[in-house]
């Protein structure tokens, strides 16, 4: 029953996207205004909702569940892709907001599903910091509304206050962005509330991980980028930029420091997000062919960490750990698998055919064309220590042999479960190097706002 | 009128950063909503009556009676000790706090347009920072949501002051009050007593690297 269920709102979800695809910029409901930014970003919900569906099926096949909590799941998950597509579509800052709000206690629902200690735990200081975050991103709003009282008008509409930004008082406006910024950046994960979502999506049964790792960072990213286009007319365009910049340059910092240390495969995959969300906002403070960048950066990097979080559930069921020291030789249990991994490491750090080379080059170069010098080598020194010890790890566990490891009764994992893999990383490579002309088309106009 | 009940509300605040025991923080909670019903009964008189029951009611029954009912009860049953338990000494804190509301008092002055008053500014500001300090400086859950609670209640002030030309903000930001406050409180307080028996953080410092 659940099954077909959530076959019916994949259907709907992908009839609701091809829908908005063909009523481009046309107000529905007057809250919602399906524009280029949310048509891509609804696509590639669509697209990873579909192998995550497949994976939650496949991880409750393979672990013992009762019906009710099993039930809990899917509804939970079938709320998340909803709100957050509906995030995506809003045109107006308090139905985005209240839309965000819905994906915290979806995704809640989703980190708490094994029903543990340490769940509770991910859970707790998930909802926490949420909702402070989320409190941050209101008190945005109020200020942001003192200002457009001041010009007699009470639409907060995002079309509407893009026209008339720069009449906007400059000092409540700074005020809410530096609220609204640190609110949402508990969704994208950047300093200074990035904490709470690692814990969520090591925690998340890895199907939802996928997930909390891509779609919903994009969410994050929605919510910045819509009130930066306004940012973006009014005098303060450059300070935002230093903010941004300043955050992002410390999200890769941390990242790199977490990368080197950590010893849980998952938390690693989502210490990565940090530092990919550090390079998109990069692009974004940077301007230029920065902004064009930095969506497609983020497209590409939903699809690369989405497929290496659904392999990380065939790499607890071989290992049932997900610690480094408990795992390697992959290549020896589960070859296809293996080929995921390496695959998404080479994607992941951005080595060419990866598409994600394609975007952080021209990201790189956007840094560079904006004098941005220091910055970029600062980077490019982080990164490559982040490669560094990505791929030490990933190394151990693709070739080194584990220590202790009985590989007796070591479950075989059936190739055709790699296949959603296979076909999101390809997907990757496609995109990044021969974009279809759709595609840039629609990237364009979702930066068009911004002064180049 | 609520210039006064406003700087009562910061005094409070004040109170706050030096009280010992957690009753003494249930007891400002609930003071603190006797407060903002005064404050919005005075300020939003000419809204549709409606909606000002509504606003009245969330104040005086919500955030007056529930919630420190409730957390009364959460204290009494999961047996909580009584003390506070911050990780720096009163005389600190009380400098931090007095600190927070003189720096947006300042804050505070360089505003230029007269669509808002100052004081609410200063209350709903001050509310802020005190609650993230409490946060971070107080040792069990229950105390990281009391500070939660003091940001609400900022969050309502500020609200405040736009609510007679927005009341859809207003509303949005009450719902947001019960909502989080129902699922921080009722949700997890509630299951991680049943688990966890003493809610302390250090029993949630597992998860980290």
């Amino acid at each position: 029953m659940n099954y077909i269920l959530v076959a019916v709102f994949l259907l709907l979800q992908w009839a609701f996207t091809i829908y908005e695809y063909n009523h481009q910029n046309i107000v529905e409901f007057d809250y919602f205004l399906p524009d280029a930014l949310a048509i891509l970003l609804l696509i590639t919900a669509s697209i990873i909702a579909v192998p995550a569906f497949y994976h939650s099926y496949v991880f409750f096949t393979k672990n013992e569940d009762n019906p009710r909590n099993r039930g809990m799941y899917y509804a939970s998950m079938v709320v998340l892709i909803f709100a957050l597509s509906m995030a995506y579509l809003s045109n107006h800052i308090a139905v985005t907001w209240i839309f965000v709000e819905m994906t915290t206690l979806s995704a809640s629902a989703l980190i708490y599903h094994r029903r543990n200690v340490r769940t509770l735990e991910g859970t707790w200081k998930y909802i926490f910091v949420c909702s402070i975050s989320i409190t941050f991103v209101f008190i945005g709003i109020l200020f942001l509304s003192i200002a457009v009282q001041q010009l007699g008008i009470s639409d907060l509409t995002f079309t509407s206050l893009i026209k008339r930004a720069a009449e906007l008082d400059i000092f409540w406006l700074r005020l809410a962005f530096i609220f609204i910024f640190t609110g949402y950046t508990a969704k994208i994960g950047l300093v200074p509330m990035y904490t709470a979502g690692i814990d969520a999506k090591d925690k998340a049964p890895s199907p939802a991980g996928a997930l909390l790792s891509s779609v919903l960072m994009n969410v994050g990213f929605v919510g910045i980028f819509r009130f930066y286009e306004i940012i973006a007319q009014t005098t303060l365009h450059s300070w935002a930029n230093n903010i941004i910049m300043i955050s992002a340059v410390l999200s890769i910092f941390i990242a790199t420091v977490y990368m080197i240390k950590v010893k849980n495969i998952k938390r690693m995959f989502a210490y990565s997000s940090i530092e990919h969300m550090g390079i998109v906002m990069l692009g974004i403070a940077a301007g230029g062919i920065g902004y064009y960048a930095a969506i497609l950066h983020i497209i590409l990097h939903s699809f690369v960490k989405s497929s290496l979080f659904f392999q990380m559930g065939q790499i607890y069921r071989v290992y049932n750990s997900k610690s480094i020291y408990d795992v390697g030789n992959y290549f020896k249990y589960n070859l296809t698998g293996a080929m995921v991994i390496l695959l998404g490491f080479i994607s992941a750090t951005a080595m060419p055919p990866s598409g994600l080379f394609v975007s952080e080059f021209l990201i790189f170069r956007s840094l560079f064309e904006a004098h941005y010098l220091f910055v970029l080598i600062f980077v490019l020194l982080l990164l490559t220590i982040i490669i560094w010890a990505f791929g030490k790890n990933i190394f151990k566990l693709l070739f080194t042999p584990a220590v202790d490891f009985k590989d007796e009764n070591v479950e075989q994992i059936k190739p055709y479960e790699s296949i959603s893999q296979f076909i999101l990383l390809g997907l990757v490579v496609y995109l990044g190097m021969n974009p279809p002309l759709q595609m840039v088309e629609l990237i364009n106009e979702a930066v068009k706002n911004l002064p180049l | 009128m609520t210039n006064v009940l406003l700087i009562i509300f910061a005094m409070s605040l004040i109170y706050l950063s030096i009280a010992n025991r957690l009753m003494s923080y249930v007891k400002i909670l609930a003071f603190q909503g006797i407060l903002l019903f005064g404050v919005s009964f005075i300020e939003l008189g000419e809204m549709n009556p409606l909606n000002l029951t509504f606003i009245l009611l969330e104040t005086i029954v919500f955030k007056t009676i529930a919630v420190p009912l409730f957390l009364n009860y959460v204290i009494k049953h999961n047996e909580i000790t009584r003390e506070a338990e911050p990780y720096v000494p009163h005389f600190i804190s009380l400098i931090v706090v007095t600190t927070i509301v003189v720096a947006t008092f300042l804050l505070s002055n360089t505003i230029e347009n007269v669509q808002l008053n100052k004081v609410y500014f200063v209350a709903a500001l001050s509310a802020l920072f005190t609650g993230l300090y409490l946060i971070g400086t107080r040792k069990k859950i229950l105390t990281h949501v009391m500070g939660f609670l003091v940001i609400e209640n900022g969050v309502f002030i500020l609200s405040l002051a736009v609510g007679n030309e927005m009341p859809m903000l207003l509303n949005t930001g009450i719902l947001l009050d019960l909502f989080i406050t129902v699922l921080l409180l009722g949700i997890f307080v509630n299951k991680i007593g049943d688990v966890l028996k003493d809610v302390d953080v250090d029993q949630l410092r597992k998860l980290k690297d």
